[in-house]
């Protein structure tokens, strides 16, 4: 189709059409153009007509060449004017030339169609070939690939978990707390159907009764009954219940009140009225019911022994402590830290069940119970502390009917007195009180001796409370002496003793002791002979070197130690012998310098005489010597000290530990090891390394140290409770993995870790999805402390 | 006359009242408590000579079966519940509170090859060697009704080993090629395919439920990605990897136990060479199972032992072993992190403590803050030579004993032979090869 003659397309040979047919859309407009030519050209048929065969000719050849499809173009041959069929400006002037598509189309230009028409074919030539599909296998790995590196990447968010996990000082599993939840039993008894015919049977007769199973687990019959309250005992009840309130808040609003008065004066006389009324209230009931009396006093007793175990009034509380700082300056102060003891006092005293009513009776009887104690012998002997078997009785004991009444009542006894002038109490009470503070600090300036206690106590009848507590706290003072006294009575003897026993025991020691060593060195199995062996060996070794002038008592003293004196005392003379040969050479090598020099200058090396002259203040050999010697002297074993001063004795600055104390805790250490430079004059051996503490010891630094100072840091710390407090204990020995007993663990979810719940989408709509609870789960989980 | 005698306060150790801790007054001064290291040195030791005294890990033996216990599987929600398939087809579900079978069915002709529970626990699947994966109820069956699975597949070729999704109702199976299936369905969801080979057993991940591992017998272990249903990666081993565990903590670390007598913990995001490799067994490692906590996990052998390894250490911890025991071919760690479970050769399921000396049973507190401190203690001195040497004391059957020596001889020999090699060749033609990339062949994308 690239080279169209116009007759030919007027004639629109069957092979033309063909192709016309088989064309595009832009095929179709050419044809219709040449149909529009062929209409223009009608007019000259005739003169055609003779071109006719010429054209016929044409044709077939045409035809032919059509055959083969290649020689199209050449065939395409012009022999009429161009102007003819020059509408499309289209030159074919030699049948070798070509025309080219985009010339064709040039004149409609204008036409969109075609333009669309010409891009798409430029578009057409321009596009390159399709390349060849991948084979199975790398489409496969390609997919694979990509999905590896997706998948390894959605892994790779757990790894801050991972790491912290296994970084944790302590995990607890199951890390999700699950949340058990017990199903009610009626969802448990429901759900259940019977399926044997026993089954079946027991729960037919479970049934007939018609016993509930909802949740409030009543009968119909108890519902009805529960229904039936009235409305009328309703509302008498709700009456009752308002007006209990009501009062209730009367009285509390009194008490607040009452409470808020800060006025003493006014506690002190409500105090002192309620003690009368109390008072009162107990001697009516003593006439009336001496039953009920018994009953309140052992009430009393019941009061006191709570006091004695209390230490509510023993000025050991806050404020009484700030009291007793201020009685120094502060008489109030005093006062009331004297008030408190004096309340404990009383408190703690015992009281005696005995009716006042059959007091003048009793009396006799207790002088009578008191005869084995004499009462005068009592007072007379009161200086002497060995007198005093029972000192708290005798003191007490004349007081027994006032504290009786004192502490009856639990607010102390007082005084007819008192009983009498009701009204004008309050200062006569301050004015005693000023008296007795007075007679008190009198006796306190002349320093308080015993003697002078017991006048007290005589002289004052014990007429009212304070002068009682007073009295009280003169016999407590004569207790606390007469406690003390029969204690250093006691410790005296023992310390007699003691002083006594070493005097006895200390010759019968110093007679023992080499029998008790030797003893030590009894050998009863053979381990210990041959243990034994050594040691004197190594005794005998050594010994000899230390001190060379000793050996014939050494030997005489072996001979009596040892069974077989005959054969040991060869072996020794041979050591004997090349000990004494290997110390002369000692000896000789002490003194080298002044021979050799001597040599020296007989030869007449003057250089020599030189160097001595040089070196003459330095004594090398010397030196070397004593250094030798203060290393054998280190390397001795040292005793082991273990008296501990105070222990069974006395002890305290100035006192020594006994004698006998040190020779018992003073442990001699076994001799140590012959040293192997023993027979090497100059040569030291540091023998520093122990052999047997090295098989206990570390050799290399353990791995996840970086520095021995570090690992030694870790073992040096200790950590067991005897070293650190409790809860530094428990923090240390925090165990790493913490799990509990039949919980289920179960394996690590998104939904446990947050941060990686957020990341995931899934993760994120479980998050939001999950109730409030939930969240606060995830939140709080402090099981996991990290580094 | 006053003399000073020793008085102490009362109030300061009476109590006020008896429901009051007593007080007991300490000094910590560091002076009254001296020799601190050569005391807990002491500790140390006496606690690793008790630990090693009361090293009694074996706690029973659950027997019933009538043929080698081929594979076990753990309830997912009863800690008390376990199951087991035998070598004769026969699945037993035993109570491990009261040490009985509890249920016993005939579930396959053949080999049990695999069970699996699902996650919810109400029912259980089992492969076996007639070429069908069942579906039982975990419960037993009521009166009357007959034992039969609940659902029966009948497959094309025999499926070597089964295991269920953490989270879906979805199941792997395993044989020619890994299938995926949904249990409402008769036909596999997908099959994932990549060579052909027998693969022996196939694990989800049980983090990224997603993953699957698996491994065949053409010594490779490959990894599945059931969302865009492709393999993912594949590495070649020295020898045939027999089972792989996922770790439960550490979503992209699993274990695979090699016939190489070796254990090799592997990264999925770096394969090309093992993490950790883990050595002391003397013959092909069948089985492995991680603990709960993801901390260790143990393995079951053909030498006849059962080792716990720590997650990040080459060598075990502890090795169980009994005179009876044959060739142990699954072994299990219970969900609560407490006993171990392994079947073997001999027809008999053995239950072990995970912690040899562990005192079963509840303890007092006192007992608790003892056992912390003891356990402190033994962390502490672990270095020093005589407590090393107390606590690494193991016995061992003879034949182990001696295949170690003789493995230790083999490879000293062969180390020697390659210095010798390295010493006479050109320098850089023998190269040094590390441990652990020894025994990887290649890395398959």
């Amino acid at each position: 189709m690239a080279t169209v003659t116009s007759r030919a397309g007027r004639k629109c040979g069957a092979s033309c059409r063909a192709e016309a047919s088989r064309s595009t859309a832009l095929c179709d407009a050419m044809a219709e153009e040449w149909l529009g030519t062929e209409a223009a050209g009608s007019g000259s048929e005739e003169e055609e007509e003779q071109d006719d065969g010429e054209r016929r000719h044409q044709q077939l050849l045409e035809a032919v060449s059509a055959l083969t499809g290649r020689k199209r173009r050449k065939l395409a041959e012009r022999s009429e004017a161009g102007a003819q069929v020059s509408e499309f400006n289209v030159s074919c002037k030699g049948a070798g030339e070509k025309l080219v598509l985009s010339e064709l189309l040039q004149p409609i230009r204008a036409r969109s169609a075609l333009s669309a028409v010409k891009k798409e074919l430029n578009r057409v030539k321009q596009k390159k070939a399709v390349e060849l599909p991948l084979s199975k296998e790398e489409a496969e790995r390609v997919v694979r690939e990509a999905a590896y590196v997706k998948s390894s990447k959605d892994v790779g968010k757990w790894q801050p978990v991972v790491l912290q996990n296994r970084r944790a000082e302590q995990l607890v599993f199951p890390l999700k707390e699950e949340i058990v939840a017990v199903a009610p039993l009626e969802q448990v008894v429901s759900a259940w159907k019977p399926r044997t015919p026993l089954e079946q049977e027991i729960f037919g007769l479970l049934h007939k009764t018609q016993q509930p199973i909802t949740d409030p687990l009543l009968t119909p019959q108890e519902k009805a009954s529960l229904q039936a309250m009235s409305l009328e005992e309703a509302k008498r009840r709700r009456a009752e219940l308002q007006k209990a309130r009501v009062l209730q808040s009367y009285y509390e609003a009194k008490a607040r009140r009452e409470k808020k008065i800060k006025s003493k004066k006014y506690h002190r006389v409500l105090k002192k009225s309620k003690r009368r009324k109390a008072l009162k209230e107990f001697e009516m009931l003593q006439k009336s019911d001496p039953e009920a009396a018994l009953a309140k006093l052992e009430e009393l007793d019941q009061l006191r022994m709570e006091e004695r175990m209390s230490l509510k009034h023993q000025n050991k509380g806050k404020w009484a402590r700030s009291r007793a700082i201020m009685a120094k300056y502060d008489l109030e102060a005093r006062k009331a830290m004297q008030e408190q003891l004096a309340r404990n006092k009383e408190l703690t005293q015992k009281v005696r069940v005995e009716l006042p009513e059959e007091e003048p009776a009793d009396v006799p009887e207790e002088d009578l119970t008191s005869t084995a104690i004499p009462p005068v012998s009592v007072r007379a002997n009161k200086a002497n502390p060995w007198m005093l078997g029972k000192p708290s009785d005798p003191a007490q004991e004349p007081d027994v009917p006032e504290d009786l009444g004192n502490a009856a009542v639990p607010v102390a006894v007082e005084n007819k007195e008192e009983m009498s002038e009701e009204e004008e109490e309050l200062s006569e009470e301050e004015a005693l009180l000023q008296d007795f503070q007075q007679k008190r600090q009198a006796r306190q300036r002349q320093s308080g001796s015993p003697e002078q206690h017991s006048e007290e106590l005589t002289v004052l009848p014990c007429v009212c409370s304070v002068t009682e507590q007073d009295g009280s706290l003169g016999a407590d003072e004569t207790e606390e002496v007469s406690e003390q006294l029969p204690g250093d009575g006691s410790i005296h003897p023992v310390s007699v003793e003691e002083q006594v026993s070493p005097v006895i025991e200390l010759p019968s020691q110093a007679q023992e002791e080499p029998l008790l060593s030797e003893q030590l060195h009894r050998v009863q199995t053979m381990e210990d002979i041959e243990a034994l062996a050594s040691e004197e060996l190594t005794a005998e070794q050594e010994k000899p070197v230390i001190v060379g002038t000793e050996k014939p008592a050494r030997r005489q003293q072996e001979g009596r130690a040892t069974a077989k004196p005959a054969e040991k005392s060869a072996t020794k003379k041979k050591i004997i012998s090349l000990q004494s040969v290997l110390s002369g050479k000692l000896r000789e090598a002490q003194c080298p310098n002044l021979p050799a020099v001597m040599v020296e200058e007989e030869d007449g090396f003057d250089q020599r005489g030189v160097i001595t002259e040089a070196f003459a203040g330095d004594d090398v050999v010397a030196d070397f010597n004593r250094e030798k010697h203060k290393a054998e002297q280190a390397a001795k074993p040292q005793p082991l000290n273990l008296v501990l001063p105070g222990w069974g004795e006395w002890g305290g600055t100035g006192l020594k530990p006994s004698n006998k104390k040190i020779k018992r805790f003073l442990i001699k250490p076994a001799p140590a090891p012959p040293r192997k430079d023993q027979h090497l004059p100059h040569v030291i051996i540091s023998e520093q390394r122990n052999i047997h503490a090295a098989a206990h010891q570390v050799s290399e630094l353990p791995f996840p140290f970086e520095s021995h100072q570090q690992f030694e840091q870790c073992i040096r710390t200790p950590i067991g409770s005897t070293w650190n407090t409790q809860r530094a204990f428990q923090k240390l020995t925090a165990p790493r993995v913490v799990t509990r007993a039949g919980h289920i663990i179960q394996p690590l979810s998104a939904e446990d870790v947050p941060s990686v719940a957020a990341t995931t989408d899934s993760g994120t709509k479980l998050a939001l999805e999950t109730p409030p609870e939930q969240h606060k789960q995830f939140s709080r989980r402090p099981h996991k402390r990290t580094r | 006359m006053r003399v000073k005698v020793l008085s102490r306060n009362p109030d300061d150790y009476v109590r006020e009242t008896k429901l009051d801790l007593q007080r007991v007054p300490r000094n910590y001064d560091p002076a009254l408590h001296p020799f601190e290291v050569a005391r807990e040195y002491v500790r140390a030791l006496n606690a690793t000579k008790l630990e090693r005294v009361f090293a009694k890990p074996f706690l029973s033996s659950l027997d019933g079966h009538r043929d080698g216990v081929n594979c076990i599987a753990k309830h997912p929600k009863s800690l008390s519940t376990v199951l087991s398939g035998a070598c004769d087809g026969e699945v037993r579900i035993w109570n491990l509170t009261k040490r009985q079978c509890i249920r016993a069915l005939q579930a396959h002709e053949g080999f049990v090859r695999g069970m699996c529970a699902r996650f919810c626990g109400t029912s259980f699947f089992t492969v076996g060697d007639d070429k069908t994966v069942k579906q039982w109820k975990m419960e037993s069956p009521g009166y009357g009704e007959e034992e039969e699975p609940i659902h029966t597949i009948l497959g094309k070729t025999v499926y070597t080993g089964i295991d269920h999704h953490w989270k879906d109702a979805v199941f792997a199976t395993c044989g020619q090629q890994v299938d995926i299936w949904d249990e409402q369905r008769t036909s596999p969801m997908c099959s994932l395919t990549w060579g052909f080979d027998s693969i022996s057993s196939v694990k989800f991940n049980p983090i990224e439920t997603y993953l699957l591992g698996s491994c065949a017998s053409d010594r490779n272990i490959v990894l599945y990605d059931m969302r865009q249903s492709t393999p993912l990666k594949k590495v070649i081993l020295n020898m045939r990897t027999n089972t792989l565990c996922w770790n439960p903590m550490e979503a992209f670390i699993f274990t695979a136990a090699n016939e190489d007598y070796n254990l090799y913990t592997f990264d999925m995001r770096y394969l090309t060479s093992p993490v950790m490799v883990h050595m002391d067994h003397v013959s092909a490692v069948l089985d492995v199972d991680y603990s709960p906590t993801g901390k260790e996990f143990v393995s079951a052998s053909f030498d006849k032992s059962v080792r716990i390894f720590p997650v990040d250490k080459g060598h075990s911890r502890e090795v169980y072993h009994t005179k009876r025991m044959q060739h142990v071919i699954t072994v299990k760690w219970t969900s609560d992190n407490k006993y171990i479970l392994c079947g073997s050769d001999e027809m008999n399921i053995r239950l072990w403590k995970a912690n040899a000396s562990e005192k079963l049973g509840v303890l007092a507190p006192r007992e608790k803050a003892a056992m912390n401190y003891n356990q402190k203690l033994k962390e502490k001195f672990q270095h020093h030579p005589q407590i090393k040497r107390i606590a690494r004391h193991r016995h061992l059957p003879k034949s182990i004993y001696c295949q170690i020596k003789e493995q230790r001889i083999m490879r000293e020999a062969r180390r020697r032979k390659e210095l010798n090699r390295r010493k006479h060749s050109k320098p850089g033609s023998v190269p040094v090869v590390s441990e652990k990339k020894k025994h990887i062949v290649a890395v398959v994308q």
